[in-house]
């Protein structure tokens, strides 16, 4: 048999139909639903039809929730309310697994699922939300869709799909100290720019990516969107059997042994080839910090504002100075010398607990000069960080300690959102214009460099402060 | 869904690369009914005057022609749904991000990849006489720019088949029925932790 990728492998082993004119019918094992997803809800309910399997279903709702407040009678907005009541009347009446709120499991949906063992390796898992990419982290074949392919998915189980390409971006060597999985995937999209991985499925591989724990391997391929990638996967490995092994979704006993069997199957065969190549050295990646309205505008926080004159086209010129207007910012300067106004820790990208552990190392012992939120991913997380006294390293050192896990200031959706011209570093995974709040200035950075940010008022090199 | 097969209307050029969903409908509009979105569109691009769409020539526009990884971003189909409820149908770019050129088809919207020069050139011919028209043919798979030139454009036989007949693809998908419950029977058996 030909050497096959992790990608391919999935991919055959869920072809329900081979149409001949290049279209996939693909079974879907998994789908997450969250507040947004009552949207599908209602076409089910439009068309008169049950979902076909609803114990494939996870939900819990995560964007619309305040980040004060577990109680959903105070969410002000009646449209909001309503989207989060709905997902508890519409798992009960379809008979699908909810983490609600006030339940400890509740959180964000890229949280949730590998926290509870639903993502698994060798699976495909589609949720109506773009950072669905993240699941890849554990081997699955994972991506983002719209709300009518919700819809189709509640009906059929089931998407078509033309099957895309597929793409190894390879990280060797080791990351020096202070830098992350977040500045890893920023470095990545810096070099293969936004659209760089459209319509491919990313696999990260090389010695870098094998040595970050899940938690980063779900950084990173959350990120894989900010590229264009449709997926990002890391294939599993001893590390992947030890996070999912015990988790409540997880198979047991003889099915653990029978699951693991497959799953040490799935990693890419040696001389499988991928349609696109590309190589970063992990000791060249120093932490980073975005300075424009696309991911892709990352640099190494050692540099300074780029020149639009440097820029290598008109339209990329263009988009240079469009950019640098918004963020109110003036080339040439030194990106440690950009005054930061406040801090958000949180995200599907990086709130996990070793995100905030992250962060916890630098506030200890340090106090905020800006006002600085920290939202945990899950009501688990949450509770692990205050086991752990996170919490109250946090309020010690002036960060705000948030009530409720959810999507919060990532997207704004709740409310939570920052005024304009306001300058704010944030651990999420968009920079994009208006992403928190009308006028916001959003700069993406790592945890680490998030609390460092608060602590001083400006970007500043983690290095130094962890050193 | 409504069927496309042509169409022969004025556009509207968008400059800007990485134009993500975020800017064609900001999140604070999402979550409230669609009659209530159709407002939002491109928000707040629209509060700056020399925004396209506030230019009176590009009235009425039913095609946007944009540049590359147009609609990157969220999967949110409001993207989609606003754009056509503010009567664009069809959208040109040398790319799209993935989920927002899925979700065009889901709502019978026609998205176009043409090479990144031409539809440079198809934006600087439409500056310089707003209003003029792009024809758009399905069937052959040819866009005409104002200039009178037509490129081909590649498209999958399924997403045109399904456009030009208007396809509700759930209703197909379980026609398929036999195929997915013999599906589900293998897998049970082969990963049964599941």
């Amino acid at each position: 048999m030909n050497a096959r990728t992790l990608f391919e492998k999935i991919w055959q082993r869920h072809i329900v139909v081979d149409r001949d004119d290049g279209y996939t019918l693909l079974y879907i094992d998994r789908h997450l639903m969250h507040d947004g997803s009552a949207a599908g809800f209602s076409r089910m309910r439009e068309r008169g039809i049950k979902l076909r399997r609803p114990n494939r279903g996870f939900a819990t709702p995560d964007h619309y929730l305040l980040s004060d407040s577990g109680n959903v009678a105070d969410i002000p907005d009646p449209h909001h309310r309503r989207l989060v009541e709905a997902i508890t009347t519409n798992t009960a009446e379809s008979g699908v697994t909810l983490f609600p709120v006030g339940d400890e499991r509740q959180g964000i949906a890229h949280v949730v699922g590998p926290e509870q063992g639903v993502t698994q390796p060798g699976l495909t898992l589609v949720c109506g939300d773009s950072h669905t990419s993240t699941h890849g982290a554990l081997g699955a074949l994972a991506f983002g869709i719209g709300s009518s392919e919700v819809a189709h998915v509640m009906a059929t189980q089931c998407l078509w799909q033309r099957k895309p390409k597929a793409m190894r971006v390879n990280v060797d060597g080791t990351l020096g100290n202070g830098v992350t999985a977040k500045d890893v995937i920023l470095a990545i999209i810096a070099k293969i720019s936004a659209a760089g991985a459209v319509g491919h499925v990313i696999e990260y591989t090389g010695s870098a990516i094998r040595d970050l724990s899940i938690e980063g391997r779900l950084t990173i391929c959350n990120m894989s969107i900010e590229a264009g990638g449709k997926a990002g996967m890391v294939a599993p490995d001893d590390t992947t059997l030890a996070y999912l092994d015990g988790r409540p979704f997880a198979p047991k006993g003889a099915e653990w042994d029978k699951a693991v069997k497959f799953w040490r199957s799935l990693p890419t065969d040696e001389g499988a080839t991928f349609d696109h190549d590309v190589s970063l050295d992990a000791a060249a990646i120093t932490p980073m910090v975005t300075w424009g309205t696309s991911p892709e505008d990352a640099l190494p926080i050692t540099a300074s504002i780029p020149e639009p004159s440097t820029a290598p086209d008109t339209s990329k010129k263009d988009s240079m100075q469009r950019a640098l207007e918004y963020m109110g910012l003036v080339p040439g300067t030194p990106l440690e010398q950009v005054a930061v106004d406040r801090v958000f820790i949180g995200s599907c990208t990086n709130s996990r607990i070793e995100d905030l552990r992250a962060a916890a190392k630098v506030a200890q012992g340090r106090k905020a000069v800006i006002p600085t939120w920290v939202v945990a991913g899950s009501g688990l997380v949450k509770r692990q960080a205050e086991a752990e006294g996170l919490d109250k390293i946090f309020r010690d050192a002036g960060f705000e300690w948030r009530e409720q896990p959810g999507c919060s200031m990532c997207v704004g959706m709740n409310g939570d959102t920052g005024k304009p011209g306001q300058r704010i570093a944030s651990t999420s995974n968009r920079n994009f214009v208006g992403r928190q709040g009308l006028g916001v200035r959003t700069h993406l950075v790592s945890p680490a460099m998030a609390a460092a940010a608060a602590v001083s008022g400006r970007f500043t090199d983690v290095r130094r402060l962890l050193s | 869904m409504e069927p496309f097969t042509t169409l022969e209307a004025a556009a509207m050029p968008i400059d800007q690369p990485n134009l993500d969903t975020d800017q064609i409908i900001p999140a604070r509009f999402l979550g409230k009914p669609r009659s209530m979105q159709i407002e939002a569109l491109f928000k707040d691009l629209r509060a700056k005057p020399d925004f396209v769409m506030n230019q009176p020539g590009f009235a009425g526009a039913k095609i946007i022609v944009a540049e590359r990884n147009f609609a990157c971003g969220s999967s949110r189909e409001n993207a989609v749904t606003v754009m056509m409820d503010n009567g664009f149908q069809a959208f040109i770019a040398p790319s799209f991000g993935d989920i927002f050129f899925n979700n065009c088809f889901q709502n019978g919207a026609l998205p176009i990849r043409l090479a990144p020069a031409r539809a440079a050139e198809i934006r600087a011919a439409l500056h310089a006489k707003p209003g003029s028209p792009v024809k758009i043919d399905l069937v052959s798979q040819t866009v005409t720019g104002p200039d009178g030139k037509t490129d081909r454009f590649d498209i999958d036989s399924f997403r045109k088949d399904c456009l030009l007949k208007g396809v509700d693809e759930i209703n197909l998908t379980l026609s398929y029925d036999a195929e997915i419950t013999r599906f589900e029977a293998k897998q049970q058996q082969e990963m049964s932790w599941l």
